[in-house]
């Protein structure tokens, strides 16, 4: 039987609020065990929660980005349950009213084609504490410092086909959430996180099959190798005559697999009921406009335009807007260089390369997109040949010189395109080389371009690399071919 | 001394006639010698108490006082003060002493006001008669074998017994009401969200308000001048100004409108209790009042939807009280279950137990609909009735308690004790103001009329509590202690 599979993604972004999203301690991550935790977050009998007015901006700003109905009202509800890193003993959430409404996004498949999925609402919550396992020797030690930490949880439709289109919402949110700057969007430190909901059903059949939930998956990888085996887990339980049961699943990167944590039955009954310390929140649409009008150009825009204005393909037209440092640092050097395609190829050449050996993020770059933009710039106006323009980025890379420019001039690497030094060059590589002139003239002349070769080298070498190649070629063919 | 009212004390201070320091020993002397029998304080603060009157003598001598500079007043233990015991009258809260103040304890410091100490309360203000106590029941000082209301009856009690001028309540459906009417004294609920309630350990946070019990209403204006107010802790808490609540005590009260509910008159309410609260009435009418009778048509509804919000948010607010953090932690927990368990099963009175039983239950998935939604829709009904009341009159009068206070363990029955708050919930689910002055006696024990206003008409409700006490004396009685405990 052929198999369909059905996901829908529950991502929980962290907001990159300073203070948490109903107490004025620091998010910082990483501080001293409860070090962050002040009297609000540790529940203490008597205190109240009072709304980061920031978080909400953020929330809507994201709606916004995903083209959402943003509801004029929206309202936070408590979820009850017992946990020991949970203080109040309830999470306060949005259950009723989110304060995001409908949306979508769009995601490119590999095939270059896009999709829209989308986006049943957006809530704003707080986080939990962390419960700790190690170190305390038979017993179970609490750091609040993340609770009451904003979070964004954003629930998809059932609307992806395979792991790989789970991958490239995840990534798209991710590329949303950090153009808007409203998240850091670090997965390795919790900043986003996602629930999968997995199931599979006939190809054909409208009705959906029994999903599996995976919590808290925490890499783009992990999600496709989640759902991988979930899938695969799924389809052999159906046709060995199985049933999947409704359930919560959770998946072990170390053994690659998903494994059960509670079924339905065991399942919590959370009786959500309206936060009564918390007053609805109520929108107007001046204070929506105004944020919308402080919007910058999202991810998808960006990529038309990239497409539409600069000539860029489509494959990199989305690469070079992935990312909002990736975007700003390429639209650099397309400014300073004047040539989209030229910018677009050293940033992801010579660029990415560098920086993906060195294992660092493009904000970090040694190379400046001023640098870089000014390197391309002499490429373009043939100041410098190709090799030499790799010459100057090394050079840049290792901070030997402020700019292109200058490295330029230091290391004498200006591009000699005056013909009659170019000529006296070659007349003397020529002199230089009588066995292999030689062999040239004796050579069929359809095997004789072959061996202009050796000749442009030893010119280039003569003039230490700043010969321009086109025009050693041009005039060793014609001096060349005049002795033959 | 310990006879005048705030308002007498402090101009008493301010004339040097004794010094915050003499009225703060003589006060710990009466609580020493008739709290035995009273019961009404869990902690006495005596050395706080005596050094913050000594600090605010000197800055009477340095001419810094305020109009409250040096009064002692008391808190009810449900309000957290920094490094002193704050057990909301729970076994679960016996070894928490609260790391922060309350906003209200913040602003009545900053008023210049000290504290003796806190008052004894019904476990989590659940309840009405002061007996769901872990510390034991409190004594109506008119009558040691009566109750004296509750959830706020230590305070109440400590007050009619000339312990402590004044004290602080809390009311989420008639706990400073009732039990200012059983003790004989005037007790404000104000509207909600016109008091801060940070730092208030929450019952019910929807309906749960602050609010002065004390001697006469003018003491309470000045109180609720120092507590109301706007505050950045608390979300609920209602950005509008504070007035002068005493400014207008001696406005004259011709052609006040004075509603009478017909359901406040009805089958339950003790004759004596109802001949006193319509004695009360003419005497608005010789002050030029006139009286008509109005109709809250889904009074009867009231308990059952209060019985389903309050246990709701009860259920969820207590949950914190888990024993991992603070409070009651049962001995050598075998695993995590078994923690929360014991700790809570422990920690725990029946009626809170109770309360926490019934709020699970309504919020559950299958019963929400039918409960709390339901409850919620009543909710907006109450309140409309009153709107449409306050259309009509002035004010609404009535008796604050069917009942005078019953005897200790007359009220075994949970339902029948619940019944016991009928004429005060209602204002609780619709967020108005109300406010109990003493209106007699019957059988020998205090009767207090209740007078409710609309929305923030706190200095209305002062102004027409206070012009009753120009004309009547009820308020100025006092219960003999000597007699009865020394």
């Amino acid at each position: 039987m052929q198999w369909e599979t059905v996901i829908g993604l529950e991502v929980h972004v962290q907001l990159a609020t300073r203070s948490k999203i109903f107490s004025g301690a620091s998010t910082a991550f990483g501080a001293e065990p409860n070090t962050q935790a002040c009297a609000v977050d540790l529940g203490l009998p008597g205190v109240l929660p009072v709304l980061n007015e920031q978080a909400v901006a953020m929330a809507v700003q994201f709606g916004l980005g995903i083209h959402a109905e943003i509801p004029e009202l929206s309202v936070f509800d408590r979820k009850n349950y017992f946990y020991p890193d949970l203080p109040k003993g309830y999470q306060t959430s949005q259950m009723y009213e989110p304060i995001v409404g409908p949306g979508e996004v769009e995601i490119l498949l590999d095939d270059g084609e896009s999709k829209r999925i989308r986006v049943h609402h957006a809530h704003l919550e707080e986080d939990a504490g962390k419960s700790l396992h190690e170190d305390f020797h038979g017993m179970t030690g609490i750091d609040l410092n993340r609770a009451g930490t904003p979070l964004l949880e954003i629930v998809s439709e059932p609307d992806m086909r395979s792991a790989k289109e789970a991958a490239a919402y995840l990534k798209a949110i991710h590329s949303i959430v950090t153009y808007l700057g409203i998240s850091d969007g670090n997965m390795a430190e919790g900043s986003m996180r996602c629930d999968v909901n997995v199931s599979v059903r006939p190809k054909g059949q409208d009705a959906f099959g029994t999903r599996a939930e995976i919590k808290n998956v925490n890499s783009f990888r992990f999600v496709e190798r989640a759902i991988e085996f979930e899938v695969e887990r799924q389809i052999e339980l159906l046709e060995d005559g199985g049933t999947v049961v409704q359930e919560t699943r959770l998946y072990d990167p170390e053994a690659d697999e998903t494994r059960s944590m509670r079924t339905k039955e065991e399942a919590n009954d959370y009786r959500y009921f309206p936060c009564p310390d918390l007053l609805p929140v109520v929108l107007d649409q001046a204070y929506v406009d105004h944020l919308r009008g402080q919007l910058p150009e999202l991810p998808a825009a960006k990529r038309e335009r990239f497409q539409s204005e600069l000539g860029l393909s489509a494959y990199d037209a989305g690469v070079l807007s992935a990312s909002r440092a990736m975007a700003e640092y390429f639209e650099r050097v397309h400014a300073v260089c004047g040539d989209a395609k030229q910018a677009a190829n050293w940033v992801q050449g010579e660029l990415s390369g560098a920086l993906n050996r060195e294992g660092l993020a493009i904000v970090d770059s040694p190379v400046s997109a001023d640098q870089l933009g000014g390197l391309v710039a002499r490429v373009k106006d043939d100041t410098i040949n190709g090799k030499a323009a790799k010459q100057v980025f090394q050079a840049l890379w290792h901070g030997e010189g402020d700019s292109a420019d200058a490295i330029i001039e230091a290391k004498g690497l200006k591009q000699v395109t005056d013909t009659g030094a170019i000529e006296a060059m070659i007349d003397q590589v020529i002199a230089d080389s009588p066995a292999q002139v030689a062999q040239y003239r004796d050579a069929e002349p359809d095997k004789r371009g072959k061996m202009i070769g050796y000749f442009v080298g030893q010119v280039m070498k003569a003039s230490r690399g700043t010969a321009n190649p086109q025009q050693v070629n041009a005039l060793l063919k014609e001096k060349l071919d005049a002795l033959c | 001394m310990h006879d005048q009212t705030l308002t007498g004390l402090a101009a008493a201070l301010a004339a040097g006639e004794f010094s915050s320091r003499e009225l703060t020993e003589h006060l710990l002397a009466r609580i020493e010698r008739h709290d035995g029998a009273l019961n009404s304080f869990i902690t006495v603060t005596g050395e706080q108490a005596l050094a913050a009157a000594d600090a605010a003598d000197a800055a009477r001598a340095r001419g810094e006082a305020g109009p409250l500079t040096g009064l002692p007043l008391a808190l009810k233990d449900i309000f957290c003060t920094r490094g002193v015991k704050t057990s909301c009258g729970s076994r679960m809260l016996d070894n928490f002493d609260a790391p922060y103040d309350a906003s209200v304890v913040e602003k009545l410091a900053a008023a210049g006001t000290l504290s003796l100490g806190k008052t004894n309360m019904d476990e989590f203000a659940m309840g009405s008669s002061n007996e769901n106590s872990f510390y034991g029941a409190v004594k109506n000082p008119w009558d040691l074998g009566a109750v004296p209301g509750g959830s706020s009856g230590g305070s109440a009690a400590a007050v009619a017994a000339g312990l402590v001028p004044a004290a602080l309540g809390t009311d989420t459906g008639g706990s400073i009401r009732q039990p200012a009417a059983f003790c004989g004294i005037t007790g404000l609920k104000p509207t909600y969200g016109r008091v801060s309630r940070y730092g208030m350990i929450a019952y019910a946070s929807s309906l749960d308000q602050a609010g002065p019990m004390a001697r006469t209403a003018e003491d309470c204006a000045h109180l609720l001048g120092a507590i109301a107010g706007h505050d950045l802790r608390d979300s609920t808490s209602v950005a509008r100004g504070v007035p002068d609540y005493t400014e207008g005590l001696e406005a004259p009260l011709s052609g006040l409108k004075i509603g009478l509910p017909r359901e406040y008159f009805g089958d339950g309410l003790s004759a004596e209790v109802e001949r006193a609260v319509r004695e009360a009435i003419r005497v608005y009418e010789s002050l030029g009042a006139t009286v008509r009778e109005v109709s809250l048509p889904h009074t009867h509804y009231a308990i059952p939807a209060y019985y389903v919000i309050a246990p709701a948010e009860a259920s969820s607010n207590l949950s914190r009280f888990d024993g991992v953090r603070f409070g009651h932690r049962c001995e050598n927990p075998t695993d995590l279950i078994d923690l929360y368990k014991r700790s809570r099963g422990e920690g725990f009175g029946e009626e809170v137990k109770r309360r926490i039983l019934i709020g699970t239950h309504t919020l559950s998935e299958g019963f929400f609909d039918a409960y709390y939604k339901q409850a919620q829709k009543v909710r907006r009904l109450i309140r409309q009735d009153f709107l449409d009341a306050f259309e009509e009159v002035d004010v609404l009068m009535g008796p604050a308690s069917p009942t005078p206070a019953f005897d200790l363990g007359a009220n075994k029955d949970p339902v029948s004790m619940y019944l016991q708050d009928i004429y005060t919930i209602a204002v609780n689910l619709a967020g108005i103001p109300g406010i109990s002055v003493p209106a007699g006696f019957a059988g020998g024990r205090p009767v207090g009329l209740q007078i409710l206003g609309t929305h923030f008409a706190e200095a209305q409700l002062l102004n027409v509590a206070h012009q009753f006490q120009q004309a009547t004396d009820w308020h100025l009685r006092r219960p003999d202690l000597a007699e009865e405990t020394a």
